[in-house]
């Protein structure tokens, strides 16, 4: 019982800090869910980067992505997106409450959707890349997603666009996104720490520590590799409709697909919370975004310089990450067997009386 | 008796280097057939031809009658056509019941299964083929930090988790501690006797090869030099020829 309620500890943690939140400092609500963001996007870069081994640096396409397909659906739904869109905002466009609901429900399920079919299609292409190769070759398609949609006229170009506008108060506004992020990234948490626990998790590891070997096995790579990607893709998508939406106005460089900051930093919060862990990401999200946003207010001017000695530090010295370093420190606490040099050095036995569990089971095979 | 695996004339070139020239031999059902040769004479490039590691450049490979020299390593593995590595490839960050957990048979995964938690009595299983190759009580250890020869082991016991019909195993004794070796031959045996798994292995300890194959076929410089049973293969001139040349003995113990 006692140890039940302190594995149980963290979880509840997670979930009354993220349900008090908004109400302790209502102020800070545009921020805390950014957090979540910031957390989604930790998360789901760890499914291939940290538990399968696959470096992507464009997984910010897929937000990107999510982010248009949700716009020109709240506006698809009502008229027509070349006109709203070449209009450049001129145009006062009315939407009803009841349009805004329903274009944003659907908008971010067709976000979420249509970015895991992205997702699919360019794994057929990107991962028969190994390595470094992998690593740039997404990062070229996040690059030129960005560069494509910003010649794209029929989704405003580089111009961008302005979303529909929330029927309501500001301050419920703020709730209303601060609910569906945080709703959004609990649900992915619990998602993973799920599949993690089972076969997928095996699966993704035995990919990360001999790809060959577990094709050699028989085990569906391709297939695992495919699936984790379209569940980050999903849920990227999903919060990248969220983001926009929020913001208000889109365009896609900065907004859609930043690549360089937004991009980089779920690499950086994985790597600084401890990659392959479940908790880590949620960690080094928290971490790294309060120390971006402390900087951005205490170091005006000298903000970049100290997230990149913070991105420096962690990826140069500390490649395990928090989770990992206190895994490493603390064996025991986490069920891991601590390494015993001396029972691995130790020779097995095998010449004791053949085994009788074994033959029991051949027996009541046959 | 069947043949599990037919080899008709398989020729695998690297480059200027025929490793593999117009092999032909079978592999029957439930026997243990043995593979030795010198160093370079071929041996790894033809396993690696049987399971799909590469393209041969001609002949046919034929598994349970299946013409399988067009298929892919996965699709061949889930056939039931396994094979271990010589360097030996673990899951090296992992520990050994999780290696083997994964090792499961892949045959006929659904995308629901890929969520799966393992029911009890895989890890049952898992746990006592780890008893069986003697990693009982290191199963929770990673499996990176043991040394070399138990690695070799563990690779043996995924591979037995498996379920295949055919093992491949490429020099299954090196690096084990000569202690244990009679003990892993043992092992090697109660797979095929007790398992029904048949065995294709290759092996350089001559002793060990001749005490452990019904059959054995000898290799050298990637041609298919000699066949037959143990006694016949010692006393082949032929064969004592390749491997004094090549500073072997066959009496080497
Ligand atoms: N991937 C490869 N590329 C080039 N040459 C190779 C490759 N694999 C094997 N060879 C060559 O083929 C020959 C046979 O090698 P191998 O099958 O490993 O021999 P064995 O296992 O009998 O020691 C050797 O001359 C080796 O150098
Ligand atoms: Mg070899």
């Amino acid at each position: 019982m006692n140890t039940r309620l302190r594995r149980t500890l963290p979880y509840a943690g997670l979930l009354i800090a993220g349900i008090a939140a908004p109400f302790l400092f209502p102020d800070y609500t545009f921020q805390f869910t950014v957090l979540w963001v910031m957390i989604l996007f930790a998360l789901t870069w760890d499914i291939l980067g940290g538990q399968m081994g696959y470096n992507s640096l464009g997984n910010i396409a897929f937000f990107g992505v999510g982010m248009y397909i949700c716009a020109v659906v709240q506006i698809g739904l009502y008229y027509d997106v070349a006109q709203y869109t070449a209009s450049y905002g001129a145009v006062k466009v009315e939407f009803t409450a009841d349009q805004y609901f329903t274009g944003l429900a659907v908008g971010l399920i067709a976000a979420g959707l249509g970015a895991m079919v992205f997702s699919i299609i360019l794994g057929w292409v990107v991962f028969g890349l190994r390595g470094p190769y992998f690593a740039i070759g997404t990062l070229g398609v996040a690059l030129s997603a960005g560069e494509l949609t910003g010649a794209w006229d029929y989704v405003g170009g580089g111009g961008g666009i302005a979303l529909p506008i929330y029927p309501g108060e500001p301050d419920d506004r703020s709730l209303f996104f601060y609910v569906l992020s945080f709703t959004l990234t609990i649900i992915l948490f619990f998602l993973l720490r799920w599949i993690y626990l089972g076969r997928f998790g095996l699966a993704a590891n035995a990919i990360r520590d001999d790809e060959e070997k577990a094709e050699g096995m028989g085990i569906h790579t391709m297939r695992y590799k495919t699936v984790g990607w379209a569940i980050a893709a999903f849920f990227l998508g999903i919060s990248g409709a969220l983001f926009g939406n929020m913001i208000g106005f889109i365009e896609p460089l900065e907004v859609a697909f930043p690549t360089v900051t937004f991009g980089l930093f779920m690499v950086v919060m994985c790597l600084l919370g401890g990659r392959g862990t479940l908790w880590g990401p949620v960690i080094g999200a928290t971490l790294f975004h309060t120390f971006k946003e402390v900087t951005w207010i205490y170091l005006l001017g000298w903000q970049w310089v100290a997230l990149g000695a913070l991105i420096v530090v962690s990826v140069v010295f500390f490649q395990q990450g928090i989770v990992g370093w206190v895994k490493e420190k603390w064996p025991e606490k986490f069920g891991i067997a601590v390494d015993d040099r001396a029972l691995a050095e130790t020779d097995p036995d095998l010449d004791e009386a053949p085994s009788q569990r074994l033959r029991r089971q051949t027996e009541a095979a046959q | 008796m069947t043949a599990m695996i037919e080899c008709e004339g398989v020729s695998k070139a690297f480059g200027g280097v025929i490793a593999n020239n117009e092999i032909t031999l079978e592999v029957p059902e439930g026997r243990i057939t043995g593979l030795i040769g010198p160093n370079g004479s071929g041996k790894t490039t033809l396993f690696n031809s049987i399971v799909g590691y590469h393209p041969i450049d001609a002949g046919s490979i034929k598994f349970q009658g299946r013409e399988i020299s067009d298929l892919r390593v996965q699709q061949i593995a889930r056939l039931g056509l396994l094979r271990t590595f010589q360097q030996t490839r673990i899951y090296s960050k992992m520990n050994c019941v999780e290696n083997m957990l994964i090792s499961v048979p892949h045959r006929t995964q659904t995308y629901r299964a890929m969520f799966s938690k393992y029911p009890p009595d895989v890890t049952e299983r898992a746990e006592d083929l780890l008893e069986f190759v003697g990693l009982y009580e290191k199963r929770f250890l990673i499996s990176g930090n043991l040394s070399f020869g138990q690695q070799k082991l563990l690779e043996f016991a995924m591979a037995l988790m498996n379920e295949p019909k055919v093992l491949l195993l490429d020099e299954p004794t090196a690096g084990i501690n000569p202690t244990l070796i009679n003990g892993l031959i043992d092992r090697l045996k109660r797979a095929t006797s007790e398992l029904g798994i048949t065995l294709f292995v290759i092996e350089h300890n001559m002793p060990v090869i001749m005490g452990l194959a019904d059959n054995i076929y000898c290799l050298a410089n990637g041609r298919l030099l000699a066949h037959g049973p143990p006694e016949k293969i010692q006393n082949d001139q032929r064969v004592i020829n390749a491997y004094l040349g090549a500073h072997y003995y066959l009496d080497s113990d």
